[in-house]
């Protein structure tokens, strides 16, 4: 016997990792032009997708996350130069990896937002909402609580 | 179409700035006399071209054309022009140096009722007759 | 146990609007380590920030977490605060609940919900903040300036200027560079050599600087302030102490080979000065084509040399030397034509580049300044120049613009006319871009009194018919398609990268664009910075530029230069990545990610079970590090962690706002 939650009240848990020069900037700027997106969406501030680590999305999906995304400059526009190559190798691994274990590839994505794209950033972050609200929750990689 | 230093420096180049007192090199061609115009819609080459075929020395092209006899010399595309090219000068020259030659007259004594139409402002009479052989 | 003290901003409405503070303040309580929480309309106030100071002194606060606007506004406000109470700095975390919670969240209790996990993640993660120290890094005050063009020229002179010592390196025989080799410059039709040579005279008898001609930089390490810098002097097979320059060896040299400075289009021999007005004015032997040198025989120049100056054992030089920053000036190449056989360069000696003819039209140059057809010696009269050859053409040359091929075009359409005028120039373009002061003015002045005939619009094919040249192009204004019997064709090939620009790059340790010229640190707030702390940028190797430009940019990469060495120290940013040397197991993965060589291999020696035992480390160089944290990703062991965003810091708030 399972208990479903409830799809109607179910609010996602998304974490998202924003480099701190182009994706948070473009975070704060759609805060300073007062546009919204919706708040399932708790940030965390990294200098660089490149310090991304897939240690920090195992630990955020373990944790409860729903869904988990990483937002990093343009490919060639990394303030450290080459952070964002690095990052898109070692996510594309886990990505394939998390698909491997069984978890759908919406539940963990990466974009490139520079600090202009106050839009694309509300963009993102009301499609990742959207999409893992009609997944439902995550049971993979989850803590027995 | 060949160009040539003697075609860039034909004769009638030089009547017809003499006549009009413009000088064509001086357009960039940015088309706003044509964008200005009120009859383009009926010409066959537009206003800019006409300037850009004679700097181009390009002559049969614009003798050839029926835009000079359409344009109603209200003078929009001076008006407009940013580089002070009087455009509608250069048509008049145009005209002058064709009805100066003889035997190619374009418009016949029986079609000067026309010019008398009703509605027909006074300066587009005026106009008109600047067009009829001498 | 921590005694974490939390302050939540309402901002006036901006923050306690959508978000309810009092719940805040209550949930914030509950937070594990938080002994005090208060709240204010502007924390960043002096008010504000007062009540911050009394309350770490009252409260005996050992973190701080202040929950406001976004960390990129008020953390350095905030970081002082605590500085000023006494309090570490760095023991300073911002929650970010105004642009990533109010602002963008219209329903309270989401917003508060939201609120209250953002302050318990930066909670959590204060919790592991560690007081950090910045360190001070000694400056060596002499600067080095790669390439010796004009931008080099500028550059060293006026970091001079300000009483610093300059070297000045450069790879050919003599300074100048591109600007050398120019006829007039546009749009005053100044004669560039006249405004060039007083220049290069004042480099060579400037007192703070010191001229490496023929001579390249072979490694840089070290960073800001520091920088270990290894240079080849080139044997130049002449001993310079006691060259006069007389030139006799000059002229009884048997070898002829293409002069490089003169584009090919005449012969110098293989013991030569580039060109007349060469500084220094010293002969370099070409041990490529030497005979001596080739051959063992020869020995013409030794024996006519009346200084006895020629020094055919002279060996490569290596020197080795400290600078505090380092200002790159390596200039452009012209485009290859291979691929653009439509145009026939190559193919026909009356078809030319811009900058041969800027050589053929030169009083120095090859014709003594007589425009002649290269095949028959006879002066053209009709001749077309082709802008845009290479440039914004992204299938087979490159996509960006040029941007200085317009302007000369128009200086030689002038140039020509005035020398000859009864030759007529007919330029085939796609837009003319005159963005300069002067500029417009002086195309409109080529076309309007100098006759240049403008065709909008691109040439198809040139070849050959008779002694002329067919050109068939297109001007697409009047749909027209134009042929043209030409004398004389000129291609303005496209301005690209030197070829070993992206080598540079990387020992410079910078970065470069697709096109292969240097990155700026920011393409408008910081354009003559690179991303490596202590080296600038300057002329056409950071992209297409004119004179002035490069000029203007030579001046400010200079000035940024002098404010790094009028300081005795540096100040270091601690938020770096730290080894710990226990569990490193020496894989060495974190030196292939840092993009700032920040890291390299170290060896310990330890005693395992009574014997020393040699193990292999990374370490970092905190000076070098400017703490992106590619590194502690990439670390196996998890033995590379960076200050003030750590494994354990990132991994709490990860919990925190997972609860």
């Amino acid at each position: 016997m399972s208990v479903a939650p409830k799809q109607q009240s179910f609010e996602p848990l998304i974490v998202a990792f924003c480099c701190n020069w182009c994706s948070y900037a473009a975070g704060d700027l759609i805060g300073t032009s007062r546009m919204s997106y919706p708040a399932n969406v708790r940030i965390i501030r990294v200098p660089c997708s490149s310090r991304v680590s897939p240690n920090f999305v195992l630990r955020a999906f373990q944790r409860g996350a729903d869904g988990v995304l990483v937002a990093g400059c343009h490919p060639g526009d990394c303030h450290y130069v080459s952070g964002n190559y690095h990052a898109r190798r070692r996510l594309l691994v886990l990505k394939r990896i998390l698909e491997f274990t069984g978890m759908e590839p919406e539940r963990f994505e990466v974009h490139w937002i520079s600090a202009s794209e106050g839009n694309k950033f509300a963009e993102v972050m009301r499609d990742i909402t959207e999409n893992i609200t009609a997944l439902g929750p995550n049971r993979k990689l989850r803590d027995i609580r | 179409m060949k160009v040539s230093t003697e075609q860039l420096r034909s004769y009638i180049l030089k009547d017809i700035a003499v006549i009009s007192g413009e000088n064509v090199v001086e357009c960039y061609q940015c088309g706003k006399c044509t964008a200005a115009c009120p009859v383009s819609k009926a010409m066959d080459i537009l206003p800019h071209q006409v300037v850009r075929f004679l700097q181009l020395g390009m002559l049969d092209e614009v003798m050839e054309s029926n835009t000079i006899w359409i344009c109603a010399s209200c003078f929009t595309c001076a008006g407009r022009c940013p580089r002070d090219v009087d455009v509608a000068n250069i048509m008049e020259a145009l005209r002058v140096i064709l009805l100066r030659k003889r035997g190619v007259s374009r418009l016949k004594t029986e079609d000067v009722r026309l010019v008398f139409s009703e509605g027909m402002p006074e300066q587009g009479v005026v106009s008109a007759f600047r067009k009829f052989a001498r | 146990m921590r005694r974490i003290g939390v302050f939540v901003c309402w901002c006036g409405t901006n923050i306690a609007g959508t978000v309810d503070i009092e719940a805040v303040v209550e949930a914030a309580k509950k937070m594990p380590g938080v002994v005090y929480t208060g709240e204010y309309k502007y924390m960043c106030s002096e008010i504000g920030q007062s009540m911050i100071r009394d309350t770490i002194k009252k409260e005996q606060l050992d973190r701080l977490v202040i929950a406001s606007c976004s960390p990129r506004m008020h953390e350095a406000t905030f970081r002082r605060t605590a500085a000023a109470a006494g309090l570490n700095p760095y023991l300073v975390e911002i929650a970010n609940i105004r642009e990533h919670c109010s602002w963008v969240h219209k329903e309270k209790e989401k917003a508060t919900t939201k609120a209250i996990a953002l302050i318990r993640a930066a909670v959590a993660k204060a919790a592991y903040n560690r007081e950090l120290v910045a360190g001070e890094i000694p400056v060596e005050q002499r600067a080095l300036v790669i390439g010796a063009g004009i931008a080099g020229i500028q550059a060293a002179l006026d970091i001079a200027d300000a009483g610093f010592e300059v070297d000045l390196v450069e790879r050919t025989p003599s300074i100048g560079g591109r600007m050398a080799q120019l006829d007039k410059t546009f749009p005053t039709l100044d004669c560039s050599a006249c405004i060039l040579t007083p220049k290069m005279v004042d480099v060579a008898s400037h007192p703070h600087i010191n001229l490496y001609t023929y001579s390249e930089v072979e490694k840089v390490e070290g960073y800001v302030g520091n920088f270990d810098v290894t240079i080849r002097k080139k044997a130049r097979s002449i001993d310079m102490s006691r060259c006069t320059g007389c030139g006799v060896c000059l002229e009884k040299c048997p070898i002829k080979v293409d002069s490089e400075f003169n584009e090919g289009l005449i012969k110098r021999k293989a013991i030569y000065i580039p060109f007349p007005q060469a500084v220094p004015n010293v002969p370099v032997i070409d041990r490529t084509s030497c005979r001596w040198f080739k051959k063992g025989k020869c020995a013409v120049c030794k024996k006519v040399c009346p200084a006895d100056a020629v020094d055919y054992e002279q060996a490569d030089e290596l020197l080795e030397k400290k600078y505090g920053g380092i200002v790159l000036t390596t200039g452009f190449d012209t485009l290859k034509l291979d691929e653009f056989g439509e145009f026939g360069y190559g193919k026909h000696p009356d078809i030319i580049t811009s900058l041969e003819f800027e050589r053929l039209i030169n009083a120095s140059g090859p014709t003594g300044g007589k425009l002649v057809r290269l095949s028959n010696q006879e002066i053209p009269q009709n001749i077309v120049f082709i802008h845009c050859v290479g440039s914004r053409d992204k299938a087979r040359g490159k996509p960006y613009c040029s941007k200085i091929c317009c302007m000369y075009t128009a200086k030689h359409a002038i140039l020509l006319k005035e020398k000859y005028p009864h030759s007529q120039t007919y330029i085939f373009y796609i837009d003319v871009r005159t963005g300069g002061k002067e500029f417009e003015e002086f195309h409109r002045r080529a076309v309007e009194e100098y006759g240049a005939v403008y065709f909008r619009g691109i040439v198809g094919k040139v070849f050959p018919e008779g002694d002329k040249l067919l050109v068939q192009g297109v001007d697409s204004l009047s749909s027209r398609t134009i042929e043209i019997e030409a004398d004389m064709v000129v291609l303005a090939a496209a301005m690209q990268a030197r070829d070993d620009a992206a080598e540079v790059a990387r020992m410079l340790g910078i970065g470069v664009d697709t096109h292969h010229f240097f990155v700026e640190a920011h393409p408008k707030l910081r354009p003559v910075e690179t991303h490596s702390a202590g080296i600038y940028l300057a002329g056409a190797c950071q992209g297409p530029k004119d004179i002035p430009e490069t000029v203007a940019q030579a001046g400010a990469a200079a000035a940024k230069a002098i404010v790094l060495l009028s300081k005795k120290t540096l100040i270091a940013d601690p938020c770096v990545s730290e080894v710990n040397e226990e569990i490193c197991t020496g894989c060495l993965a974190c030196i292939q990610v840092c993009p700032y060589k920040a890291i390299t291999e170290k060896t310990l020696d330890q005693k395992v079970h009574g014997r020393v035992v040699q193990r292999l480390l990374a370490q970092v160089n905190e000076a070098l590090c400017q703490g992106c944290g590619s590194c502690t990703a990439a670390c196996r062991p998890g033995a590379i962690n960076l200050k003030s965003f750590s494994n354990d810091q990132i991994l709490a708030e990860v919990d925190a706002v997972c609860l």
